[in-house]
């Protein structure tokens, strides 16, 4: 069992849940500021970016990508804004037209394109190919011990791991001024805290997180965990700090038992085979968040207390 | 203490926002204590409208109040012993001290807006702004609040607020700005808060009654 699942599996789970934490953390403040929509639209106008710039340098490697990835980000926040002001429709929907709008120009810009020398196509935009980034040379878990070894690990591990660390540690260190803004834009500003200039890079953080999950785990997770794993923390607790540590430890179940339930829940149904494990992973989150909603101790919301105070 | 008087939209939240610099200005320049508001925010407590923010954010009153003491701590800072010590104080100083750990969304309106009070007391500001304190509270919480900001006074502080109850103002403030987009009249309540100053900044709009009521506090003087 060890050997086999050091070559497996170990790389795909971490792999998924690296990606499930990447966006779960800014999903948390996302929510908070009203603005989970705009996860949604990043992981979606991001993938026309990326099929333009593969198309440019013919390689999928993480620069070119990230790089079409922000280019495609900017034009949507324009067209964004020139929807809004042309069609003078509500932001929400203008966001809605212009991202799903985008995301479709990218799968037909993909179907288009010869990509069948590298592994670029419409399924791997959707559900990515985490079964297949395994680590055929393991030999067993001592490998993890020997630097020849780590050396033969996929390049998306390494990859979304830098980018996992790099979000948790703006998290950390822009704690105080994240919370203060997000709670209170106009205290923060008058406090001399650049509220502007943090919401923007908040969005930006959670655009390089949707892209680095994106290129190991497709969209739909990216979707997922930008918004089931805080949502349902939000209702574990009412205090932000311990909705931070749910939605990881929701985000890391997640990815574990998606995983799991993927590989072998259609046998255990009887079936043949397996079915997408970003699929599934995507899956249980949602029913996490279901079970959150059903179950979690801070479900009921104040609006009660409220009427009775006004 | 200053009141800021005016019909809606007459720019009352605007003048403030502006002047902090939570929304730009067109022209001018700000000076508070005889330096650029830059330079002079540590100086400066804002109280924004309680109706402005998510009241079922995540966060404790306690938590809140803390805010208020960012400028001591700074962005990796550890709150010390002593600045818990003294946000539990302020907490104190609007009567909601047993209220310390409950969740912001559990409060009445009233006891919201001392809480954000209490943040701007954690500040330990020389100016105090605020927006609409008394709008949204009861009769027993606008006591409160006017206690707490009378004993600022008292201490030597400046307050500075966005009023709209006309029948308080004498009450309360010895200073008033009255606005109507552009800038009525301004000075001490006895000379400036007048039934003509008034109808220059209120035109129409002024009801009959708020008229009468104030003619007989006129009166009255």
């Amino acid at each position: 069992m060890g050997t086999e699942f050091v070559q497996l599996s170990l790389t795909p789970i971490l792999i998924g849940i690296l990606a499930a934490v990447a966006c779960a953390l800014p999903g948390n403040f996302l929510i908070l500021r009203r603005q989970a929509l705009i996860g949604d639209a990043i992981s979606h106008v991001v993938l026309p970016g990326i099929v333009v710039a593969f198309l440019l340098t013919g390689v999928i490697s993480a620069i070119p990508m990230l790089l079409g990835a922000a280019g495609a980000a900017l034009v949507a926040v324009g067209l964004i804004e020139v929807v809004k002001r042309l069609g003078g429709i509500e932001p929400g929907a203008a966001m809605g037209a212009v991202f799903t709008s985008m995301f479709a120009a990218g799968v037909l810009l993909l179907e288009q394109t010869d990509t069948s020398s590298v592994h670029l196509d419409v399924e791997h935009a959707l559900m990515g190919n985490l079964e297949s980034l395994v680590w055929l040379q393991a030999e067993g878990w001592h490998s993890l011990l020997d630097p020849g070894m780590l050396a033969t690990l996929p390049d998306e591990l390494t990859r979304i791991a830098t980018v996992c660390a790099f979000v948790v540690v703006l998290t950390v260190v822009f704690w105080r001024w994240l919370k203060i803004s997000t709670f209170d834009e106009g205290f923060a500003q008058a406090l001399g805290i650049p509220a502007a200039a943090l919401g923007l890079g908040l969005v930006v953080t959670a655009a390089i997180a949707a892209v680095a999950a994106f290129d190991a785990v497709g969209s739909i997770i990216v979707i997922a965990m930008f918004i089931c794993p805080p949502a349902a923390a939000r209702l574990m607790t009412n205090r932000l700090e311990r909705q931070v540590g749910w939605s990881v430890t929701f985000a890391t179940l997640s990815a574990v038992l998606g995983y799991i339930l993927a590989g072998y829940g259609p046998l255990w149904f009887g079936a043949q085979g397996a079915v997408s494990a970003a699929g599934m992973i995507a899956a249980v989150s949602g029913i996490i968040l279901g079970l959150a909603c059903l179950y979690g101790p801070h479900r009921a919301r104040v609006g009660v207390a409220r009427k009775e105070g006004a | 203490m200053s009141a800021i008087v005016g019909p809606n939209g007459a720019g009352k939240s605007t003048l403030l926002k502006a002047a902090l610099g939570i929304i730009p200005r067109l022209s001018g320049e700000v000076h508070v204590f005889g330096e650029t508001i830059r330079n002079a925010r540590a100086r400066i407590a804002y109280v924004p409208q309680s109706a402005s923010v998510d009241w079922d954010f995540p966060t404790t009153v306690l938590d809140v109040v803390q805010m208020g003491l960012y400028r001591k701590v700074g962005l990796l800072g550890r709150l010390s012993g002593q600045a818990r010590v003294q946000a539990h104080e302020c907490l104190e100083r609007v009567g909601l001290e047993d209220f310390a750990n409950r969740q912001i969304g559990q409060l009445s309106g009233g006891q919201q807006q001392r809480v954000f009070l209490a943040r701007a007391l954690a500040q330990d500001a020389d100016l105090f702004l605020l927006d609409e304190p008394f709008a949204g509270v009861d009769a027993a919480t606008e006591r409160a609040i006017i206690g707490v900001l009378k004993l600022l006074k008292d201490d030597g502080k400046t307050v500075v607020a966005v009023h709209h109850n006309l029948a308080t103002v004498r009450d309360y403030f010895d200073h008033v700005f009255l606005i109507n987009v552009r800038r009525i009249a301004e000075g001490p309540v006895e000379t400036t808060f007048t039934t003509d100053n008034l109808h220059a900044a209120y035109g129409g709009r002024l009801a009959a009654t708020h008229l009468t009521e104030l003619a007989v506090i006129d009166g009255a003087r």
